[in-house]
């Protein structure tokens, strides 16, 4: 199955509209405020101090627990804020306006360069510290799943077919229960990939989420996370090993257990209505599905759940759309009149927040040190394609090798970037090598798969007919690949490309500064200001380098990706 | 039968949407109906003619702009409860069986579980889905799917049963076959429904079905004629009588005067610059014509044997030989289609000949095709954005119509060689890539 695009692509007339600058300051203020607040409250962190978590891999199991423990809370308040969120962005037009741009800055915002503020934040917010500590964490994690699976709901409830919408309204059906009966069947399959998707990113936010440190203080939760980042500053290679087994055993165990049965459910869901293709199996599926043990348990579930569906007498049909018509009337005029108090509010405050913390040669340094970043972005990402396209296509061409290839990407793409610190540093160290270029690579490390996977998906989409016809007219070698595969799987590849970018930059506040024991190196780039600012507590620096790291991820999004997204469906789209 | 109030009264219906340049654009105007108990009304027209904007006023899924829509006396502002819908696509949702399809309206009743099930599986045991109870709408061919189209309609005993072309999407022995089940039914009586409004654009199946049939112009649409059948059912389609009534609706919807036929916006048979141009391509005409030129026809043909004999339905048929009379090749009257000079030139050419006698029917007679060619004479480089030309037409017309005006003229451009145009650049030219 082909991801959806991780940008918005609605309207592409203009390359940024009102509600897109509206979007971006009520960031801003988000982040200012944030700042703000855990400026004030920095002081009596210093009081905690907790005991570090041990090596010995036996506490590992109850690491691994509260980890995944970890991720599925934030998933949970990750799927409520789907349904709310992308719900009401897609069923209000005034929401959708503001609500589709937020979105889509909200996710170009490197949230890992933040951690430590929400820690501070959060910390002061719950009644007992630690407690603060683990909200942080699971915000963090959170953060890294959200965006996306929303983004994901909100494009599928505007495709829901008009006829099925127009059905279930004609038969009557109540708000609540439509959604449930068709806006949620529909999204399904999309949303399920896009959970998997998530929850391989947000191992990159367990390790940098569990283990913080602010100023001079430092903050472990227990998990494995932390495991990971006491094992580097120990230098403890055996550690290392330790924890990668566990990961690669939890991850496993999310695929056999939560995903696999997921994905075969919802098999149902597919909207294609035709027969083809071979159904997804999952084992735990089907001893679910058979047991009656299970049947028991869940039947008076299903009549509940079915009974929150029944219509209550309050329940009204929704009314008939009115007829179109120019004007918004004074709604609209008053939402606009809103929108610009707003935005004046916020301009105001973030210009009170930077004015006298920040000269104009801070902005200038940041904008310098992002171009570093952007350089290192746009090499890796081509580097990666040369080498991950023509792979791609000949695994997608080949039925049996994707199959055993796919879980193998999954389980890399999962991969923190941190467990490769002991090699990269010790090479760099040993071989004396300039860090700036070779630390680089720790930023694609976990994000190149997203371009495998879809050009992989690409190339299983070639239609037979087509590459029976090269195979008729002795299309070969490099024609072939200029003629056909590339073609085909040109759109596939844009959208990968764009998800691999965009988490490059966020992984680069990690990789551009990695330490081994007390061997630390570091590369000129805005990632590394990030962190050194964080290490130092400077949050007004933080802020700023957060604000041009977006603007720039949101800037190459608008003038490189979307017009490349664009052009790629209106050209190579099949069928 | 006449005594009963009516099931359903429209008075003075339109329906517009806001255009670009301010004005707007009429779909429906002027609609007058209403449905009598045990009748069947049959509404037929053209893609463009607003039926299915008529249909989705009277399920109340839309606000019209004008006019009302009275339901047993009250005024339809939400989907009303004895107004079930049959569409043209089925829209039976996929991730739910057969019975849960069925059962869908029924929960939204509220009705008791044992009750809803009772009532599922005698509607799916009426409409002959037997055996299927648990089938997934995957697994069922396009025949079986629109019959559970129809059960999920009955079983919540609506009043009126709106269908929405719901043949038009099978192929003819299934169509024809569900047609005759469903006339049955209902002549039986078997069928909880009082009253039945069917869109299409097939002639024949409003012939067969309908006790009424309104005929509907395009652009905007309105009512223009209405035709009473009283043939006894079941009907023949070798009747004489219904061969009759199938001549006189050909015959009412070519007529000259505020004819669906004329594409122009006063019912003209010359188009104007902001005509709306039907997209068809030089080879369906191309092919039109060699049929037409040739026996049984040579030259002439009488447009529902002509239909027949090709398998076109009127959404099929009309566009072509609209097209045909457009660019004068032919000529539309009273149900007949003629051959013009032009016309039998052309089937007589060769492929060169052709285009150089389409260049010459085109700027003559499509005023479009001749402003592109004259835009882009008068510029010295001789290239005009797209742009130029849609912002243009959208003064006069609706996005959609704009769009595929330019299309269709950029197709018969390209195919007589008379401009260019690059999809890339969106750019119409003078040159021909050498």
């Amino acid at each position: 199955m082909r991801v959806n695009v991780p940008i918005s692509v609605g309207g592409w007339a203009r390359l940024f509209t009102r509600w897109d600058i509206l979007a971006v300051l009520l960031i801003l203020g988000l982040l200012v405020f944030l700042g703000e607040a855990s400026r004030h409250l920095f002081e009596p962190l210093a009081e905690l101090q907790q005991q570090p978590p041990s090596l010995d891999p036996r506490h590992l199991p109850e690491y691994a627990a509260r980890t995944t423990l970890r991720m599925l809370v934030a998933m949970v308040f990750s799927l409520i804020f789907t349904f709310t969120y992308a719900t009401f962005a897609a069923k209000n037009k005034y929401a959708e306006r503001i609500l589709v741009p937020l979105l889509d800055i909200l996710q170009s915002v490197p949230i890992l360069g933040f951690i430590s503020v929400t820690v501070v934040f959060f910390m002061e917010l719950a009644p007992g510290r630690v407690l603060g500590a683990e909200y942080a964490a699971i915000f963090a994690i959170f953060t890294s799943q959200a965006w996306n699976m929303a983004f994901s709901f909100y494009q599928s409830l505007r495709t829901v077919p008009a006829e099925l919408e127009e059905a279930s309204r004609n038969f009557r059906l109540s708000p609540w229960m439509s959604f449930w009966r068709l806006d949620v069947p529909f999204a399904m399959p999309q949303l399920i990939w896009n959970m998997m998707m998530s929850m391989s990113g947000s191992w990159f936010f367990v390790v940098a989420s569990e283990a913080i440190s602010v100023g001079n203080t430092t903050v472990t939760l227990p998990g494995v996370g932390s495991y990971i980042a006491l094992a580097i500053a120990h230098q403890d290679l055996k550690a290392v090993a330790w924890a990668i087994a566990t990961m690669l055993v939890v991850i496993l165990i999310y695929d056999q257990v939560l995903f696999r049965p997921l994905v075969a459910w919802a098999d149902r869901f597919r909207f294609e209505q035709e027969p083809g293709g071979v159904a997804p199996q999952s084992w735990v599926f089907d001893v679910l599905r058979r047991s009656r043990i299970v049947e028991r348990l869940t039947e008076p579930l299903g009549k509940l759940w079915r009974a929150s569906l029944r219509p209550r007498r309050l329940d009204k049909p929704l009314p008939a759309k009115p007829a179109p018509r120019r004007s918004n009337g004074w709604i609209g005029v008053l939402f606009g009149f809103l929108a610009i108090a707003v935005a004046a509010y916020l301009l105001w405050r973030v210009a009170e927040f930077f004015i006298g913390a920040i000269t104009l040669g801070d902005v200038g340094t940041a904008l310098l040190l992002g171009l570093a970043t952007l350089i290192r972005v746009i090499v890796l990402i081509a580097i990666a394609t040369v080498i991950w396209v023509p792979i791609g296509v000949y695994v997608g061409t080949r039925p049996r090798v994707a199959n055993m290839v796919q879980p193998v990407a999954q389980f890399l793409a999962a991969f923190p970037a941190n467990l490769l610190f002991p090699i990269f540093v010790s090479v760099i160290v040993a071989w004396r090598l300039d860090p700036n270029i070779w630390l680089s690579p720790l930023m694609i490390l976990g994000t190149q798969w997203y371009i495998l996977f879809n050009v992989i998906a690409g190339a299983s989409a070639i239609p037979a007919e087509l590459r029976a016809c090269g195979v008729n007219f002795r299309v070969r070698g490099w024609l072939w690949w200029r003629r056909i595969a590339l073609p085909a799987v040109f759109p596939y590849y844009v959208t990968g490309a764009i998800t691999a970018s965009g988490g490059s930059w966020n992984a680069s506040i990690v990789a551009e500064v990695a330490s081994w024991g007390n061997q630390h190196l570091q590369a000129a780039g805005l990632g590394a200001y990030i962190a050194n600012e964080t290490e130092a507590g400077d949050f007004h620096r933080v802020v700023l380098g957060i604000i041009v790291m977006s603007l720039y991820v949101v800037l190459i999004n608008r003038v490189f990706w979307r017009p490349l997204y664009f052009y790629a469906e209106r050209k190579f789209r099949l069928g | 039968m006449t005594a009963a109030p009516a099931l359903l009264d429209i008075h003075g219906l339109r329906q517009s949407f806001p255009r670009a340049d301010g004005g707007e654009h009429l779909v429906l105007d002027g609609v007058e109906l209403a449905l009598q108990q045990g009748q069947m009304v049959g509404l037929l027209g053209r893609t463009g003619s607003g039926k299915s904007t008529l249909l989705r006023l009277i399920a109340g899924l839309a606000r019209p702009s004008g006019g009302t829509v009275t339901y047993l006396g009250q005024p339809v502002l939400a989907p009303a409860p004895g107004i079930a819908m049959v569409f043209q696509s089925f829209a039976l949702f996929p991730w739910l069986t057969v019975l849960e399809n069925v059962q869908l309206g029924l929960e939204a009743l509220g009705l008791p579980e044992t009750e809803i099930r009772q009532r599922a599986l005698a509607a799916i045991d009426l409409i002959g889905l037997d055996g299927y109870e648990s089938a997934y709408p995957r697994e069922l061919s396009g025949g079986m799917r629109q019959r559970v189209g129809f059960a999920r309609a009955l079983v919540v005993h609506p009043n009126i049963l709106l269908m929405d072309e719901p043949f038009s999407a099978l192929d003819v022995l299934t169509a024809e076959t569900l047609r005759t089940d469903f006339l049955e039914l209902w002549g039986e009586g078997k069928l909880p429904i009082k009253g039945v409004i069917l869109v299409t654009h097939n002639i024949e199946e409003a012939v067969l079905m309908c006790d009424r049939i309104l005929l509907f112009s395009t652009n905007p649409g309105r009512i223009i004629s209405e035709i009473a059948v009283d043939l006894k059912q079941p009907r023949n389609r070798l009747d004489p009588l219904f061969r009759d009534l199938v001549e006189k609706i050909y015959v009412a919807m070519t007529a000259r005067k505020a004819s669906p036929v004329a594409i122009g916006t006063a019912g003209e048979r010359t188009a104007t610059i902001d005509t709306v141009l039907p997209r068809v391509s030089a080879n369906l005409l191309s092919g039109l014509i060699e049929t037409l030129a040739v026996a049984p026809f040579n030259g002439k043909a009488d447009l529902p044997v002509l239909a027949d004999e090709l398998h076109l339905e009127l959404d099929e048929l009309f566009p072509v030989s609209e097209s045909l009379q457009l660019l004068h090749f032919a000529e539309i009257e009273g149900g007949d289609i003629k051959l013009t000079d032009a016309g039998k030139q052309f089937a007589e050419s060769g492929m060169d000949d052709r285009k150089k006698l389409f260049q010459r029917q085109l700027l003559a007679y499509v005023p479009l095709a001749a402003h592109v060619r004259r835009v882009l004479q008068e510029r010295t480089n001789h290239v005009a954005p797209k742009s130029r030309f849609l912002d243009e037409l959208e003064d006069h017309m609706s996005t959609d119509d704009a769009e595929g005006t330019l299309r269709a003229v950029t197709a018969w451009g390209r195919f007589a060689e008379v401009y260019a145009y690059d999809d890339d650049s969106g750019a119409f030219s003078l040159e021909n890539p050498s």
